[in-house]
């Protein structure tokens, strides 16, 4: 496994990546994508079982970002992992790109399942972790969803079958920045007491600091070793985390910045950081 | 009568006509899907905080709930995306709207092409099909700001359940204030006997005048149309150009199957068949990419128009 101080320098690149990919475009989703950067890295650098240069592996372990705005993100994970070049990124959003706004499983290597509609993504991550169990294979469905996104009866009503199927196998995260687009959750539609509304599904639950490496792994190995329920973690996390300009910012949803400031905040970020750029 | 000409987006025609709605009629309310900031209902919001209602990202239980204020005889303008408006909140809005003959607003944005960024999940091709299903419901699609204000505000008075695509970003000015635009009537923007272009929504309504005059250069004379509502179709108009002219074209930001041009070429078959030609999206689902490579993409540009006319012309 490497080290957290190992996972906490490649969670810095792929933001510089993520900042850099958003920042050549001029505009995009950073506040969803920067949120989960942690998470990411813990899953394509530790927790999940896969193989960039097998993509399609059959027996893989599987992940669906449902919240598929913070597809940015993603494709700096995928890039950095080595899934496709880095310089890809560079055609993000712009015509013809194989790396669109939203995660698309037809257009991206790696991608395992297209999200978009919020609340869709989560119900195949459902259905492809069920498809696990029936084809015998010894593999995990990870999904993340948003707080915004668990509005959606859809993540419910998936969370219900996901439940009376024991699907074991399958480990998803709440990204809980308290933010959605038009504003803070708490004053559109409070997601308060989260726990016991995954807890009243049947899930396992955990909740824990999504930007916090050591609780991470410590969360992920716990829902791994749970087989009998789908298990959820709740992820505190700051929207826009490590995009400086975007930090407790209310509108950080999508911002529009061009490469100079792309690269004066990931300068602001390695110095936060104590990191040598 | 509110003079829009210096409204700078789609998105605020459409909400200077809700605002106005809700200032006069006390039963006015407004349900937004977490993109209040993206439509700029926030306006109506803090003019009415008593009345506007953010449901948060669930748009089924938004339409659901905007039918059972409707029933309570409160008037709901409701809004998401094009695709979610109407694709994510399709059976509500087919039985407890429609079925019921509850009078809810709908108000999509983004229609087709101007998705954009936003990429083929968000990209509505197949709203207006979706909207022709249920029976009763008035569509339009305004093709500028003023157009936008006065039919939304027609829309209202009617009575009835309705569906309007809203550009947000950018306006088109073609018409002045007082301007007459009737709910059901389209515009004849240009006369002449070669060929006939109906055209629907800002996008199409844009790209084929600049189409006609690309036309007029090559001496071919066309009648074009803006056909700003899709329910009720203008069929006097629609046979009048065809008995003109014997070619029609329909340009709609959207897919073929159950759009405008099918609606009219089903009419027109009925009535009196007329050669016709089609601009739209076909079988195809959307991208990602901005307005000018998309309208490339899928020929919704000036030429691409002018060219199909040419060709039903040569026929
Ligand atoms: C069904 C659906 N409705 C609306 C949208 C538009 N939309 C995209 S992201 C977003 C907010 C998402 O909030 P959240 O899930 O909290 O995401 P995060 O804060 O992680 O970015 C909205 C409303 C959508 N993509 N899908
Ligand atoms: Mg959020």
């Amino acid at each position: 496994m490497p080290t957290i101080q190992e996972l906490k320098q490649q969670a810095l690149t792929i933001r510089k990546l993520t900042i850099e990919e958003i920042g050549n475009f001029g505009s995009g989703h950073i506040g969803g994508s920067m949120s989960i950067v942690e998470v990411l890295t813990y899953l394509y650098y530790e927790a999940m079982r896969i193989d960039p240069k097998h993509p399609k592996k059959e027996d893989r372990d599987r992940f669906v970002c449902s919240k598929g705005h913070a597809g940015p993100a993603v494709y700096a994970t995928l890039a950095s992992k080595g899934y496709f070049d880095v310089d890809l990124l560079k055609t993000l959003n712009s015509g013809g790109t194989n790396l669109p706004s939203h995660c698309d499983m037809n257009k991206t290597v790696g991608v395992d399942f297209t999200a978009g509609s919020l609340g869709q993504g989560f119900s195949a991550a459902v259905g492809i972790a069920l498809g696990q169990r029936i084809k015998g294979q010894d593999a995990r469905t990870y999904a993340i969803i948003g707080d915004g996104e668990s509005q959606e009866g859809q993540i419910w009503e998936a969370a219900h079958t996901a439940s009376q199927w024991k699907l074991g196998n399958l480990i998803a995260f709440t990204d809980y920045n308290k933010q959605q687009l038009d504003g803070y959750v708490s004053d559109i539609s409070d997601m308060e007491y989260i726990e016991t509304r995954w807890l009243g599904f049947n899930w396992h639950v955990q909740r824990i600091n999504g930007h916090d490496f050591a609780q991470i792994d410590r969360a992920v190995r716990r829902a791994q070793a749970v087989t009998d329920r789908p298990s959820m973690i709740i992820l505190d996390t700051i929207k826009s985390y490590g995009f400086i300009p975007g930090e407790g910012v209310t509108a950080n949803h999508s911002m529009a910045f061009d490469q100079k400031a792309a690269q004066k905040a990931i300068a602001d970020l390695y110095a936060r950081e104590g990191a040598a750029l | 009568m509110r003079d829009l000409s210096t409204c700078e987006n789609m998105r605020d025609a459409a909400m200077a006509a809700i605002n106005d709605l809700a200032f006069e009629h006390q039963q006015v309310v407004m349900l937004d899907a977490d993109l209040a900031s993206c439509l700029g209902s926030h306006s109506f919001c803090s003019r009415y905080p008593d009345r506007f209602f953010n449901c948060g990202i669930a748009e089924a239980n938004m339409v659901g709930v905007a039918a059972g204020l409707a029933s309570m005889g409160l008037v709901p303008f409701t809004h998401s995306f094009g695709c979610f408006a109407t694709r994510r909140a399709y059976d509500q809005v087919f039985l407890s709207v429609g079925y019921t003959g509850q009078t809810v607003h709908l108000i999509g944005s983004d229609p087709g092409i101007t998705a954009q960024l936003n990429g083929g999940t968000h990209m509505p091709f197949e709203d207006i099909a979706l909207m022709r299903q249920v029976p009763g419901i008035i569509i339009i699609e305004p093709s500028d700001a003023q157009s936008l204000y006065e039919l939304i505000r027609q829309a209202y008075d009617l009575n009835k359940a309705s569906y309007t695509r809203v550009p947000r970003k950018g306006a088109t000015h073609r018409y002045p204030a007082g301007t007459p635009i009737v709910l059901g009537k389209g515009i004849v923007l240009a006369e002449g006997s070669d060929v006939g272009i109906f055209a629907t929504g800002e996008v199409m309504v844009n790209a084929a005048q600049e189409a006609v005059m690309l036309l007029q250069a090559k001496g071919v004379k066309a009648t074009l149309v803006d056909l700003h509502t899709i329910r009720p179709l203008d069929y006097p108009l629609i046979e009048q150009v065809a008995a003109k002219t014997g070619r029609i074209l329909v340009c709609e930001n959207g897919r073929y199957a159950g759009g405008i041009g099918e609606a009219i070429a089903a009419h027109l078959g009925r009535v009196k068949p007329t050669r016709m030609e089609f601009v739209n999206v076909g079988e195809q689902f959307g991208e990602v990419g901005k307005l000018g490579y998309l309208a490339q993409t899928f020929g919704f540009t000036a030429s691409a128009i002018a060219q199909k006319a040419e060709a039903l012309v040569a026929l």
